[in-house]
């Protein structure tokens, strides 16, 4: 693959899905491009359609309008070239422990011997923090483990690109800062892809290195700057980014932060 | 307005103290004895009381207590023979009147009719996850038939089957598929989203998507409908074999009951009353109960 080329292409895509009583516009002709080992951001306030998005990536969802391809490859369905790690802590097989629930995902997609499998699985496990932890089922956990658990398995599974959708808006404060840490780490020592959807712009400004901003109702894109890592230029950009969705839409702020 | 919160002084009302900060060191304040007790353990008889086996051993003990002493004040063995009686008969049935063979006879049917109907149930869940009109047809089916008892089938099942444990079988089959049916299909509808796109995630689809996400996350609905079925299963056999327990020269539990009766064997009666119970007890507290404690309370999924 050559530079220029981007790992992941979002070109035009509408989705449009139907309540009872509406016809919904989730996002409208979104654009953009995740490059190999770019930490890209999905950010905007509820309602910019910002997890639907990232659904179709995942091939959850077919857009109505224009196309999402990863590798050259159009997205049709839902595959483990594209792991998705979800903001609900019920995204664990209860019934597996720790290392089983990342090893089954090894065996069930990646046709790994069950050898190879919890072997793989015990080295991502150990890389999360979570050895001590290998043989117990998700409900001993607590919330900031079991999204360890998350990101340990879709990690293992090596996929094109990791989809995080909100992991760490269900965690505590103090845990959250402490998983954003860690994720960084995770990812100085890999260097993965991750297309990360969050409404938090400090969160966004931390973990990306490119930001998409999404306005509401519906998603369209507003901007895609680039963040930085330099204290006061993070909080000069987290002012920029918040009059840039905010400024002219005072109710949706108070719907924000209600 | 969130503006709010910033235009309001800070400096409103009367001002607190100022107070020194304090900080304590970790270990200084505390020497060794003075730590309180962090775990301790338990007495006998609390532990005792822990043991669910016990408590339920005791309720038991208690309640045959409670029939020797009312059947002995009763003194009636006609209408209301004693425990020990009771006991003194089943030991007798046992040695000499056949009361396993009888036993046995009935539990056999009543496997043949349990396993039909899961394998029916399994079938027509399958279908109702499958497709819109397959869980059409499901919900349509249970809500005519469940509430349909399954005693009210026999004399058609005499007609069409004759005077056989085909009959049995077809009652038994009725009483058993609609509840784990029912029951199942309300798990599956009950999997959390999330791990339904986990599942999907993984790259699983209709079999496999089934049997390895479906089928553990919605096991305790399926594990009550198996015990639901269980015990529909068990009264209906019963019932049946009263009506009609003669099948094949040897008549089950409920031809045992009847026989009895007819004899006037009270004790006898009870005896085989006490062996329906005795069984029903059994599956419960090994079969299913161990059941549970593999899965759903090692998951976590029921306390």
């Amino acid at each position: 693959m050559t530079h220029s080329e981007p790992l992941l292409s979002v070109r035009g895509v509408t989705i449009q899905y139907k309540t009872p009583q509406h016809l919904i516009t989730a996002t409208y002709r979104v654009d953009f491009d995740v490059h190999q080992g770019d930490r890209f951001i999905l950010l905007g306030p509820s309602g910019c359609g910002k997890s639907t998005l990232q659904k179709a990536v995942g091939g959850y969802i077919t857009p109505c309008e224009g196309e999402i391809r990863l590798k050259g490859q159009k997205v049709k369905e839902p595959g483990p070239d594209r792991m998705m790690v979800f903001q609900e802590f019920d995204q664990l097989l209860p019934w597996k422990t720790v290392k089983q629930n990342v090893a089954f995902a090894l065996q069930t997609a990646k046709r790994l011997s069950r050898a190879e499998a919890e072997e793989r699985a015990m080295h991502y496990v150990c890389k999360v923090g979570l050895e001590k932890f290998a043989n117990s089922h998700p409900h001993m956990l607590s919330g900031g483990m079991k999204q360890r658990v998350a990101i340990a398995r879709g990690m293992a599974m090596e996929p094109d690109i990791l989809l995080m959708d909100e992991p760490f808006a269900a965690l505590d404060a103090l845990t959250r800062r402490r998983m954003q840490d860690e994720l960084l780490a995770l990812w100085e020592e890999t260097r993965f892809t991750v297309l990360f959807v969050t409404h938090s712009i400090a969160e966004a400004i931390k973990i990306g290195n490119r930001i998409l901003l999404l306005s509401p109702h519906p998603g369209r894109v507003k901007a895609e700057i680039n963040s930085t890592t330099d204290p006061i230029e993070a909080a000069r950009l987290e002012k920029r980014i918040h009059e840039m969705l905010f400024v002219n839409e005072p109710e949706e702020e108070e719907a924000e932060h209600a | 307005m969130l503006n709010m919160t910033a235009t309001v002084p800070r400096d409103a009302g009367p001002a607190t103290p100022v107070r020194a900060e304090i900080y304590h060191d970790d270990r200084a304040s505390t020497s060794e004895d003075e730590i309180t007790v962090v775990q301790a353990r338990l007495t006998w008889a609390e532990a005792l009381y822990n043991v669910p086996v016990l408590r339920k051993g005791l309720i038991l003990v208690v309640l045959a207590l409670a029939w020797e002493i009312y059947g002995r004040t009763l003194n009636n063995d006609l209408l209301f023979p004693s425990f020990s009686q009771t006991i003194a008969a089943l030991w007798d049935s046992v040695l000499n009147g056949g009361l396993l063979m009888r036993a046995l006879a009935s539990l056999k049917v009543l496997v043949t009719g349990y396993a039909v109907g899961i394998l029916l149930a399994a079938v027509l869940t399958a279908l109702a996850i499958a497709s819109r009109i397959g869980r059409d047809f499901l919900e349509i089916m249970t809500s005519m038939f469940n509430p349909l008892p399954a005693i009210a089938l026999l004399p058609l099942a005499l007609i069409w089957f004759g005077l056989g444990n085909m009959s049995l079988v077809f009652v038994l089959v009725h009483s058993v598929t609609w509840a784990i049916a029912l029951n199942t299909h309300s798990g599956f509808l009950g999997v959390s989203r999330t791990l339904k796109m986990v599942g999907r995630n993984y790259g699983l689809k209709g079999w496999g998507f089934i049997t390895k996400i479906l089928i553990p996350a919605a096991f305790p609905s399926i594990l009550t409908g198996l015990k639901i079925g269980w015990a529909f299963a068990w009264r209906t056999l019963i019932a049946a074999e009263l009506v009609f327990g003669v099948s094949s020269g040897s008549g089950g539990l409920g031809w045992f009951i009847f026989e009895n009766k007819n004899l006037l064997e009270i004790s006898n009666v009870f005896a085989g009353l006490l062996t329906v119970i005795i069984i029903g007890l059994v599956v419960e507290n090994l079969i299913f109960a161990t059941i549970e404690k593999r899965t759903i309370q090692r998951w976590g999924v029921q306390h």
